[in-house]
């Protein structure tokens, strides 16, 4: 097959005065840049679907945060919760919530994924596990899916595409909890860690505390996203850079709206002063929700498809291939072994 | 349409939700299309038509470039397909395009085997993507997707009806891809006949079962237009990279003594009709087709061929992974067993071959040293004649010397004759 780059001659068809003498040249329009506008055509049609799941202990305020993250009441909120007979659940569970929303015709299927009891036992070793299975899990629906020889048109995305990791406002540094979960999940899940309930960190503790936790999480090898080996070129390792600089992002929770000067904004109302949450110099909610909605969403979904779940597709084949084989390939599958 | 997508999303259990602002995922689609910018696009046409009859020069007026051609000859044995691939950019959107054409369809005496090579060439492209798609480490995104995405089938503008080499072609071929016909060289036909002839063409087309690509109709915004174009199927079309001043324009045309044939209008063809509906409408529901339909259908049955079944109904599911394996393991085992054999049979043709030519070698051994000895005795009996010829000769010299010596003096050696003699020197 050759190859041979050619342009075909760039135009956009602007309408030419009947008088004049047009040469060949304008009428060049082949039309290729119309595929672009069949692709969002196409994807509006389609619709989109978003998992997140939310991972804290319980009272960081996650709930309300995915509320104020979407502007809707996607999670149900608990401290609201009038009924006592409710407790703090005996190991981890996973509950997952699904929402249709639309917005400028845009359609998304919106999954929250909540981990109550995450953290809360006294005895806390292992309660990642039921998280890591239940992610695994997606990916193993995901392929079973995908082998079949009469597949969906459209698999059904439910591998969890985000997971917000809740670091409790100590302003000292990560606790071993925080840094085991973060670690083993890392290398399955891109992990967007936040600083929950900022407001009770000044700036100056809130910046010497992210400068810790980054520091920890360089030192654990913890690579939250986005990952520096994803960077795709020069661009985007640019825009990553400065999003690197400031993760985790110390955000600010609220569903109630508040009359700030003359604006009804979204806030915590206390007794020293209202804090805006979509304030960037009160906290950093718009920069988590810009990063996770309005600019990194498809890159996050893609790099869940193309590479966390490809990296558990190769384990789980290379699995079954040792069952086949024995010996040789069980050292294989070992080897990838976390 | 769009309420049978929110059917599918809500039985998931998904409540429709309102929102009280503005959240901003209304950028998606917007950083979906960005992400395919950076990618670009991949898009494969394959153009089956006689020789001669205007492939080439089409998808160079389509792709307003001039992509390398050469004429090919009208005698060659076998159809052949010949693929051609090209990077195109057209303001920010960049296209791999690779264009098939095939060389020597219709020219041989016997046609009948002339569909298979196009059949192969589809197959190995989808054979090819499932290779990839069952790898354990597979690259999907970085693919360069070589299934052909649209089929143009250049009808000759015969103005009566389909020849049967097209109808079986297309037979074979609408299961496998997204099939386009058009007439080609439309200017040799009148308008009146081209009515007739398109009607006769989709009538023909019918009654075979043949299912040609269809525009799709299910997204609003275009199905009007795609409505429209499907009534006008085949499109005629002209092709031609060559301008000529008209009015005051230089337009894309054929030019006859009897006036000029415009390819940009749409009087005159339907090649704007086809740019249009190949490019830029219906270029992403051609991908979309080729990849959740024709795919699927070679996918499940290369599967279902190789012996896999979905879920068996009393133990768990049949991993794919491990039944490929295993029929792995068996065609690997099978391969062992033909090598072995092979070799057996080599090895038996070997020692046959090295007893033949020993048996060769003795005979020749053996009339050798024949030979040998039938020189040997020929040798020996010249060297006994040379003997006695040679005894003969010394005591012939012998005699004579005894000769000589008891011969009185007169008598030359040579032994004249005596009467001679007595007549000379006697008296």
């Amino acid at each position: 097959c050759k190859r041979k780059v050619i342009s075909a001659k760039p135009h956009h068809p602007s309408p030419q005065g009947k008088g004049e003498k047009s040469h060949g040249g304008d009428f060049s329009y082949v039309g290729i840049d119309a595929i672009l506008e069949q692709m969002r055509r196409k994807a509006m049609k389609q619709g989109f679907e978003l998992n997140l799941m939310v991972v804290g202990q319980s009272g960081l305020g996650k709930s309300t945060l995915m509320n104020t993250l979407f502007k809707s009441k996607v999670s149900r909120n608990k401290s609201v919760q009038s009924n006592p007979e409710e407790r703090i659940p005996k190991t981890v569970e996973i509950k997952s919530i699904s929402h249709d929303i639309e917005e400028k015709g845009v359609r998304m299927k919106l999954t929250v994924i909540d981990t109550p009891g995450f953290g809360d036992q006294i005895n806390n070793e292992n309660c990642w596990q039921p998280i890591m299975k239940f992610i695994n899990d997606q990916y193993e629906a995901y392929l079973q899916e995908e082998i079949n020889i009469n597949r969906k048109k459209r698999i059904p995305d439910s591998r969890v595409h985000c997971c917000i990791y809740f670091i409790p406002p100590t302003g000292h540094c990560l606790r071993p909890l925080d840094v085991e979960f973060m670690r083993r999940l890392s290398k399955v899940v891109n992990i967007v860690p936040v600083i929950a309930k900022a407001d009770t960190l000044t700036l100056e503790e809130r910046d010497s505390f992210k400068q810790t936790i980054r520091e920890e999480l360089r030192a654990n090898g913890i690579d939250v996203y986005p990952q520096k080996e994803f960077d795709e070129d020069a661009e985007d390792r640019m825009i990553n850079d400065k999003i690197r600089e400031m993760i985790p992002f110390a955000v600010v929770g609220s569903d109630q709206e508040y009359q700030v000067n003359g604006k009804r904004l979204l806030g915590r109302k206390t007794k020293w002063g209202t804090i805006e949450v979509e304030n960037i110099a009160h906290c950093e909610f718009a920069y988590l929700r810009d990063l996770l909605i309005r600019t990194h969403m498809q890159n996050i979904k893609d790099i869940t498809g193309s590479i966390h779940y490809e990296t558990y597709r190769v384990r789980r084949l290379n699995e079954s291939n040792g069952q086949a084989n024995g010996v040789a390939a069980q050292h294989e599958a070992l080897s990838h072994e976390m | 349409m769009a309420s049978s997508d929110v059917a599918r999303q809500l039985d998931k259990g998904a409540r429709p939700l309102s929102l009280a602002g503005h959240v901003g995922f209304d950028s998606l689609p917007d950083q979906l299309v960005n992400k395919s910018i950076s990618q670009g696009f991949c898009f494969n046409i394959l153009c089956i038509g006689e020789t001669g009859i205007g492939k080439s020069t089409l998808m160079d007026t389509l792709f307003n470039t001039n992509f390398e051609n050469f004429e090919s000859s009208h005698f060659e044995p076998q159809v052949k397909l010949r693929a051609q691939t090209y990077d195109l950019q057209e303001s920010n959107v960049r296209l791999r395009l690779t264009v098939v054409n095939t060389v020597g369809f219709g020219d041989q005496m016997n046609k009948q085997e002339s569909y298979q090579p196009v059949v192969d060439y589809i197959d190995k492209q989808f054979e090819t993507y499932l290779q990839e798609e069952l790898k354990i480490k597979r690259s999907l995104h970085n693919y360069h997707d070589s299934r052909v995405h649209a089929c143009l089938y250049f009808i000759s503008p015969s103005g009566h009806s389909l020849k049967s080499l097209d109808l079986v072609t297309m037979k074979k071929l609408d299961s496998k891809v997204n099939i386009i016909p058009v007439i080609a060289k439309a200017d040799t036909i009148s308008k009146s006949e081209l009515h007739k002839f398109k009607i006769k063409i989709m009538s023909e087309l019918v009654s075979n079962g043949v299912q040609i690509y269809q525009f799709p109709l299910d997204d609003e915004t275009v199905a009007k237009v795609n409505t429209t174009m499907n009534g006008h199927l085949p499109f005629a079309v002209v092709g031609s990279t060559e301008e000529v001043c008209v009015g005051n324009k230089m337009v894309k045309a054929r030019q006859y003594p009897w006036g000029v044939v415009q390819v940009e209008n749409e009087h005159h063809c339907d090649f704007v009709k086809l740019r249009e509906m190949l490019i830029c409408v219906n270029m992403e529901d051609l991908r979309e087709q080729t990849h959740t339909r024709h795919y699927e259908l070679y996918r499940r049955c290369k599967l279902e061929e190789m012996g896999f079944k979905d879920t068996d109904p009393e133990c768990k599911p049949v991993s794919l992974q491990q039944t490929y394996e295993a029929k792995r393991q068996e065609f690997l085992a099978e391969l062992q067993k033909r090598e072995d054999e092979m070799r057996q049979v080599f090895v038996q043709r070997v020692k046959e071959k090295e007893a033949e030519l020993k048996e060769a070698e003795r005979e020749l051994q053996g009339r050798f040293e024949q030979l040998k000895r039938l020189h040997a005795e020929e040798k020996a009996a010249l060297e006994e004649k040379k003997r006695l010829l040679d005894i003969d000769l010394t005591s012939f010299g012998n005699r004579k010397t005894a000769a000589a010596l008891l011969q009185p003096p007169g008598f030359t050696v040579n032994g004249k004759k005596d009467k001679d003699r007595k007549n000379s020197g006697f008296m």
